[in-house]
């Protein structure tokens, strides 16, 4: 079949773009949203309204404000990014950053407050206290890093302003699913849709079983003695 | 020279501790020596916890100094002083994870290896058949013995234990009692304890102290504070009277 070698590229792009993406989103996002659940930041109010706003940024608002911060009129015109897979991946970490760091933020301060306490007094630094907690929290840091996957691999407003869908340079799946709808090849883009869905479930199959993975290697449980 | 005396662990010189404007501690002198067993007590909301929170450096005074070894504490003390000290809670809140791993936790954040010190401890507090199960079915009296064991296991130098028996039943207090009056009498851990309950003071402690309102009313030697109280609130609080 001749259509593999032209969707395969298409299929390798959208996947390292949104994963990596999704990578500095994570890093950036859990220190951060543990950052304003655990310490008394000025004005915390203010930015976890910020990052609530943010979850709800639309994709294309965001490929607008990359596009005119990467034009080469723009102030980070010089990098010289727009068209570029970079650009891409810069405005899906706008979109993905907000999402992760809320979610985690409200996946901290759902703990029990006086964990934070006992892990003090057991000798954790503040750091160490971070990491204990994100990792207590890991269900709803699941959930996260899922939505935040979710939302960027398949939002195409702001690749398609960004990237401007230039076959074998910056087409994703979402790029390419609007291009052919628009030449009337319903049957393609029907396929790419399946092909992305599919992506989607296999990767969020992949990331929930990492999760159960490392609960059940700390639930392995022999058979509790009578007592 | 304002240094405690001799020999003393801690020294609090009019420390006070207040949230929001009120004042929950107010301590004129404290002394805590090196190996004894002090028991606090006294009614809810006497400070008792808060006193607790300062010994452990989870919190600085609001005023007043409080010295640890002779030296002063700084409002951010040092990670290697905090781990000096460990706290067993009321309400102890476990991870999330194998009985044994809450164990080992404490020595992982000091990059120490988990080695038969895990076990020991699990075997101190009769939990060595329960150490790989999943710590959030475990009952009460066991979840309050791993909490135990979670701070034995880091051999502090202060054991600070906040109503460790509260709400527990009689074979969980008898055992969670002996391993501690072990670790204070044996291993020569300073031990101080808030509880409720005076016959547990009695039983564990070389001294006792009774705070009311924030403040020390008496501090004396374990016999003397129940046979011979100065002041007429501790006569009526080891009397099982209602005292504010």
């Amino acid at each position: 079949m001749d259509v593999l070698p032209q969707l395969l590229p298409i299929i390798l792009l959208s996947l390292s773009v949104s994963g990596v993406a999704l990578a500095i989103a994570t890093l950036i996002g859990l220190p951060l949203g543990a950052l304003l659940a655990l310490r008394p930041v000025p004005g915390k109010r203010f930015w976890e309204l910020l990052i609530y706003t943010g979850m709800g940024l639309p994709p294309v608002v965001v490929g607008l404000f990359v596009y005119l911060l990467l034009s080469r009129s723009g102030p980070l015109g010089w990098l010289g990014w727009l068209f570029t897979a970079p650009a891409m991946i810069t405005a899906q970490v706008i979109i993905a950053l907000p999402m992760v760091a809320g979610l985690a933020l409200t996946a901290v301060e759902g703990l029990d407050p006086s964990l934070r306490l006992q892990l003090r007094a057991l000798g954790a630094s503040p750091n160490q206290v971070m990491w204990t907690l994100l990792g207590e929290a890991r269900s709803g840091v699941l959930s996260a890093i899922v939505a935040a996957f979710g939302s960027i691999i398949s939002e195409v407003g702001a690749v398609m302003l960004v990237g401007g869908n230039i076959e074998g340079q910056t087409r994703v799946l979402t790029t390419a699913i609007v291009l052919e709808t628009r030449q009337g090849e319903f049957g393609l883009a029907l396929a790419l849709g399946t092909v992305l869905l599919t992506l989607t479930f296999i990767i969020n199959y992949w990331l929930v079983r990492a999760g159960q993975r490392r609960e059940t290697a700390a639930w392995r449980a022999e058979a509790r003695p009578g007592r | 020279m304002t240094t405690g005396p001799a020999g003393a662990l801690y020294s609090l010189r009019a420390v006070t501790k207040s949230y929001a404007g009120r004042a929950v501690l107010d301590l004129a002198a404290l002394e805590i020596e090196r190996g004894e067993a002090l028991a606090l007590v006294g009614p809810s909301g006497a400070g008792k916890s808060t006193l607790l929170r300062l010994l452990n450096f989870l919190e600085p005074p609001s005023a007043g100094e409080l010295r640890f070894r002779g030296q002063p504490v700084a409002a951010e003390p040092p990670l290697d002083l905090l781990r000096r000290v460990t706290t067993v809670f009321q309400r102890p809140v476990l991870l999330q994870q194998s009985v044994r791993d809450n164990v080992a936790y404490g020595l992982k954040l000091r990059g120490l290896a988990v080695d038969g010190r895990v076990d020991a401890a699990l075997e101190q507090v009769g939990l060595q058949a329960l150490a790989r199960q999943p710590a959030h079915k475990l009952s009460g009296g066991e979840m309050q013995r791993a909490a135990l064991a979670r701070a034995l296991v880091l051999e502090p130098e202060v054991l600070l234990l906040d109503e460790p028996t509260a709400n527990l039943d009689p074979y969980n207090v008898g055992l969670i009692e002996r391993i501690v009056s072990d670790q204070n009498r044996a291993r020569g851990t300073t031990v101080v304890m808030v509880t409720h309950n005076v016959f547990q003071a009695r039983r564990l402690a070389t001294r006792v102290g009774l705070l009311l309102g924030g403040q020390l009313v008496e501090l004396a030697p374990t016999d003397l504070f129940f046979e011979a109280p100065r002041d007429p609130r501790t006569a009526a609080f080891v009397r099982g009277e209602m005292v504010y």
